[in-house]
């Protein structure tokens, strides 16, 4: 007997897009009893497979069950850093919940009914957060001897640092930007991600002992060799994937088309949304158009929808996209709160064209109407153009979000480390160590863009292996 | 980050040109000419790019220097030695491929000039023979007169109004040069239109060209895209594939036209600062 999934509470529609605030509001105590009560239990979990971490999901959710919060919290911070983050940003339908017992074998992703473990996991977070309960640690007299390099600190080098830092191990993480946190900083809009989330996990990693130092680009200020000649004993790259992708259609270059990482930066880590309090400007448009249908693409045109609100300007903020909505790589939640909130959607569409005034500013934006053809080796349907289909939209701000290449500013000057064609490093896939000595990677600079996740899976991985090292050494 | 030293080099129609030394102890042991830094004056401020014009390694500091043009120039020339920058990263960019070309021409206009002392220091230094041309509207804007001759074996100068030097433009100057002579580099920075024109001049003759673009950027490690340029046809970004570029492929149009983006907003924050 299943009962129906407990609903999570929300910022209604009207507050919050015009605002900056937390759409999701998670759950109270009652609505979080609730729904880890819908849990079975299974004998055999399949859920936990489904985790890139593998948290122990039924024995947390078990714990909720009998109010025993503290030991949930201790259960899943044994394999994931950060459960308020994760509660936030997992694309759950497609991990843990696409395991569940109550998802369908052959859906694409979770059913409705799946248990929504993320919210459960947000909650639990949260509590551990609002009570500061501590984590354990073990240290280690040996590695406590020792000091680790952290390059980057987004989700695979923050959750390295925290893995590293509970053995004791000093770590210092290396950012380039003035603010720590990575894409969760630059990337993930507040109203996805408060920052006083990501705040206090980046606080609770500097208890622990680990410092930030922002500004500092290696591969520019140091080369790996001289942070090792510095005494750091082994060093972990989470470069991300850091270049964005354009669509290489003509007039791309024309004034306001942005790519989603410039759109976002400016809006997230500048605080552009409040110029001229803060001093990044950004164009917002009467036709924004965003192209993609990933995450990034919700929050690009969720972002872009905000500042037309907020701007008293009429919200006409649309995502473009080749497939259908099925076949977008997106959260399911994060769809259904774009269209809730009135971004509009074309599906089918191909950009061909873009073009501009005599000022260079954008203005219109041409494309191909399509068709799903056959599968591709991603195993979605391919989109091909229909001919002769081509139409024309308003287009005064458009924002690209079709993915993201490595970047190369460190791997570009560090010659020893091995690349494979996209740029991005080679690991040993068991313990994360790249073609050099005492160097691991881990997050989107291994294998390309993942989710935050996979990106502390890896983390936790090679640091793993990085302790194993150390005490070999 | 601190400020060390600062001083005005400059001061006409109220908009000043100012010199600040910051300590960058790490930046300053890597940095080579044509390379720039990403600077904040506050944790509002902006992003913004500015070449590092000298380097002092047993101080550890750098040298920038910058017209006070927009909002975060003035905020940065508000600040006084003592004070420090919020943000500062670098160096950034590839740095200016020095070796031995024979004959070179430097052309620097307006606040430029800052920019190609590193430059011409460094030709110099790798024994080239370096001829500069510097170019202002009058001759009370030009600045590093005297550096600029040090780091070079002959310097002329243009003005617009003929106050100093030639009357008219760099590209006048740079035009008779190479009727005259053969040379084997010519290096350009200054205003887009001037860069431009140079780009033209040179044309004709074939000698090798090289331009340092000053397109707006972010966070200026290859992230945003905010810098694209055109450049033989292809999508560049400034910041990781330049500043440099060969004068001859560069879409200059689309560059003029992509650095005036923001022109509105910043004419607006500046009435609303004050500034």
């Amino acid at each position: 007997m299943i009962k129906d999934p407990v609903k999570i509470k929300e910022r209604s529609c009207q507050e919050r897009s015009a605002s900056f605030e937390e759409v999701v509001l998670g759950y109270g105590e009652e609505e979080a009893l609730k729904e880890a009560s819908r849990c079975i239990q299974c004998k055999n979990p399949t859920c936990i497979s489904g985790c890139p971490v593998g948290i122990d999901i039924k024995k947390f959710i078990f714990h909720i069950t009998k109010k025993d919060y503290a030991a949930a919290y201790a259960t899943i911070r044994e394999k994931n850093n950060f459960p308020s983050i994760c509660g936030r940003v997992c694309p759950a339908e497609y991990q843990c919940r696409r395991k569940c017992v109550f998802t369908k074998k052959d859906e694409p992703f979770a059913s409705e009914r799946a248990i929504n473990i993320h919210f459960l996991e947000r909650f639990v977070g949260d509590f551990g957060k609002d009570n500061q309960l501590p984590v354990a640690t073990h240290k280690d007299p040996v590695l406590s001897k020792l000091k680790v390099a952290v390059v980057g600190s987004g989700p695979a080098g923050l959750c390295a640092a925290g893995e590293l830092a509970r053995y004791g191990i000093k770590v210092d993480i290396f950012e380039a930007l003035h603010k720590a946190g990575g894409v969760l900083q630059y990337g993930i809009p507040p109203f996805r991600l408060p920052r006083n989330i990501l705040d206090f996990e980046i606080d609770y990693l500097k208890k622990l002992g680990v410092s930030i130092m922002p500004n500092v680009i290696i591969g520019r200020m140091q080369s790996l060799e001289e942070l090792f000649k510095e005494g750091y004993a082994a060093i972990f790259l989470g470069l991300g994937a850091g270049t964005p992708s354009f669509l290489g259609v003509p007039g791309e270059n024309l004034c306001n088309v942005y790519s989603a990482n410039e759109f976002l930066t400016r809006v997230n880590l500048m605080s552009a949304y409040k110029f001229p309090e803060f001093h990044t400007p950004i164009t917002i448009g009467k036709h924004m158009i965003v192209i993609g249908g990933g995450n990034t693409a919700m929050d690009a045109a969720r972002v872009a929808l905000r500042l037309q609100k907020m701007n008293n300007i009429p919200a006409n903020t649309s995502i473009f996209y080749r497939r259908t909505e099925t076949e977008m790589p997106a959260r399911r939640l994060e769809i259904e709160h774009a269209k809730e909130e009135g971004v509009q959607f074309k599906l089918l569409v191909q950009p061909v064209k873009f073009s501009g005034d005599e000022k260079g500013n954008v203005k219109k934006l041409m494309c191909l109407q399509c068709k799903l053809g056959e599968p591709d080796a991603s195993g979605r349907r391919r989109p091909v153009a229909v001919e002769g289909s081509d139409f024309e939209a308003d287009c005064d701000v458009a924002i690209i979000a079709v993915g993201l290449n490595a970047n190369t500013i460190l791997t570009g000057v560090t010659p020893d480390l091995q690349l494979d064609k996209w740029g991005d490093i080679v690991v040993n896939q068991e313990t994360m160590e790249t073609s050099m000595k005492g160097v691991f990677a881990g997050g989107d600079i291994v294998g390309g863009e993942g989710t935050v996740i996979e990106a502390m899976g890896m983390a936790k991985k090679a640091a793993r292996a990085i302790t194993e090292y150390l005490k070999k050494l | 980050m601190k400020i060390v030293s600062k001083d005005i080099l400059n001061q006409y129609g109220g908009v000043r040109i100012v010199r600040i030394s910051v300590e960058a102890v790490g930046i300053a042991r890597k940095a080579k000419a044509g390379q720039f830094v990403v600077l904040m004056t506050s944790e509002k401020g902006e992003r913004v790019p500015l070449t590092i014009v000298g380097v002092d390694n047993k101080k550890g500091t750098i040298v920038l220097i910058f017209q006070e043009a927009g909002l975060t120039t003035k905020l940065l020339g508000q600040l006084n030695v003592g004070d420090s920058l919020y943000s500062l990263v670098g160096p950034l960019g590839h740095a200016t491929e020095i070796k031995k070309y024979g004959k070179v021409i430097i052309v620097g206009g307006g606040v430029g000039i800052a920019e190609i002392y590193p430059v011409a220091q460094a030709f110099k230094q790798a024994g080239n023979k370096v001829t500069m041309i510097l170019g202002a509207r009058t001759k009370d804007i030009l600045i590093l007169e005297k550096e600029l001759k040090e780091a070079s074996d002959s310097l002329l100068i243009a003005t617009d109004d003929g106050s100093y030097g030639k009357k008219g433009f760099t590209t006048d100057v740079l035009r008779e040069l190479l009727a005259q002579d053969t040379y084997d580099l010519v290096y350009a920075v200054g205003p887009i239109p001037m860069m431009r024109n140079v780009a033209k001049t040179t044309r004709a003759s074939g000698v090798k060209t090289m331009v340092s673009l000053n397109a707006l950027m972010v966070d200026g490690t290859g992230m945003c895209g905010c810098c694209r340029v055109t450049v033989g046809g292809k999508t560049k970004f400034s910041c990781v594939d330049g500043p440099e570029f060969d004068a001859q492929l560069v879409d200059w149009d689309e560059l003029l036209k992509r650095n005036a983006i923001y022109q509105e907003n910043e004419k607006h924050i500046c009435r609303l600062n004050n500034l």
